[in-house]
């Protein structure tokens, strides 16, 4: 990228323009559409910064945060066999796996049920109270941080998915079935809540602040 | 008009000079290291033929069983929506819709929405509504979760072989092809090039 043609680094926001979130346009101040608040290239509605983005994180991590106890406490699903009953929670799932010796799967699961959802909560809210206490550490390593979480928050959903192929494959009446359990729609609830809380956040007020006390500004 | 000489990343908002690059170059943000754009030559012809594949195999997904499970002399199957129609049936409305959205229907509409976009184009005509698609497109995809239900699969796989006999069924191996036909349509994929084609259109 030639440095010469820029000689000062600037953003969207210093100069007025806006960048289209859905395809990339750069809507610039001068250009007549800007009053129409929708992208001329894709007709979205085009906005400098997410509204109300750190109330609405906050919102939906919390949520998030409350149906995450359920989500561990409650089973996912219950295997019922020659009249036996077998209930499974997240965390009994993985070790089961694990002591049937599937160490490999049992690692996929932990990883994906457990720690994911864990590092996504825990990670979006310090992001979230970082832009709020307009903390100005370390930009790249949150920018990092965020592209990560939002990356990764999808793969909790492997849980779900197991289950829904169970109770649609054992249908054995007096020999196994698997049922579902309370515990798997508050867990989805929180995939999908992080979900939403990831997108609600904005990651363009990690450097807002930066660049606002550079300049001496917020 | 509309021609991109700038992009501000979409992460931080740094303006950027948008640069020649060769195919399957892609261009990342100075300051924050988030891509910017990437480059692919022959990008819509490439895409095009992976969601014309995607479609099919997703098809075929739909038609066979995806296991088969042998249990005391009795056998069963499932086909690719059973999980999302049991899931109805026990009360769980809403984890069946949840299923079924980012199982089934998501990632068939962002196959059909490609085809549906890229197979006017390459007969120079305008697609139908190109910008509502291309926004829907960017909208379900993080929705789209056809690459997680693979690996469902493969964990309820391991998880019944420690008490039943379970194997692999036809629409097992379609919906991964499915899935890295799809993929594959992604990464080739030329957004820049797209919108491209469709102002030379536009013009016309
Ligand atoms: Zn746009
Ligand atoms: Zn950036």
């Amino acid at each position: 990228m030639t440095q010469e043609r820029q000689p000062q680094r600037q953003t969207a926001r210093q100069i007025g323009a806006v960048s289209c979130h859905a395809c990339h346009f750069l809507v610039m101040p001068d250009d007549p559409v800007v009053d129409h608040k929708y992208c001329p290239r894709c007709n979205s509605g085009i906005f400098s910064r997410k509204k109300n983005s750190i109330n609405r994180t906050w919102a939906l991590l919390v949520a998030a945060m409350i149906l995450y106890i359920p989500a561990n406490i409650f089973p996912i699903m219950t295997v019922v066999s020659f009249g036996k009953k077998t209930e499974d929670t997240i965390i009994s799932g993985v070790l089961h796996l694990a002591g049937s010796g599937q160490w490999v799967i049992a690692l996929v699961v932990f990883v994906a049920s457990i720690l994911v959802p864990i590092i996504k909560i825990i990670s979006l809210t310090f992001l979230n109270a970082s832009v709020q206490i307009k903390f100005r550490w370390r930009p790249k390593e949150r920018a990092y941080l965020y592209r990560i979480i939002e990356t990764i928050g999808r793969w909790s959903m492997v849980d779900i998915f197991m289950i829904s192929i169970l109770i649609g494959l054992v249908k054995l009446q007096a020999i196994a079935t698997v049922e579902v359990g309370p515990g798997a729609l508050a867990f989805a609830a929180v995939v999908i809540l992080t979900m939403f809380a990831a997108m609600a956040f904005e990651p363009r007020l990690i450097w807002d602040q930066a660049e606002d006390s550079v300049h001496g500004r917020g | 008009m509309m021609v991109e000489t700038h992009r501000a990343c979409l992460e931080c908002d740094m303006l950027h000079e948008i640069t020649e690059m060769h195919s399957g170059e892609a261009g990342y943000c100075q300051r924050c290291g988030a891509v910017l754009f990437r480059s692919q030559k022959n990008s819509l012809d490439g895409a095009l033929a992976f969601a014309l594949t995607g479609l099919i195999f997703f098809f075929l997904a739909n038609l066979f069983p995806l296991l088969e499970f042998e249990m005391q002399g009795n056998i069963q199957t499932n086909r690719l929506i059973d999980g999302s129609i049991e899931f109805f049936s026990a009360g769980y409305g809403l984890l069946g819709l949840v299923v079924l959205l980012s199982s089934v229907v998501a990632p068939m509409l962002i196959l059909l929405f490609l085809v549906s976009i890229l197979l006017p184009l390459k007969f120079h005509k305008k697609p139908f509504f190109p910008e509502a698609q291309i926004r829907l497109l960017v909208h379900l995809r993080p929705w789209a979760m056809a690459e997680i239900f693979v690996l469902g699969i493969i964990v309820a796989y391991v998880k019944l072989g420690d008490f039943a006999d379970v194997s692999l069924g036809v629409s097992l191996f379609s919906f991964v092809f499915m899935v890295l036909a799809t993929l594959l349509a992604y990464v080739t994929l030329d957004m820049k090039d797209l919108w491209y084609r469709l102002g030379e259109l536009q013009k016309k």
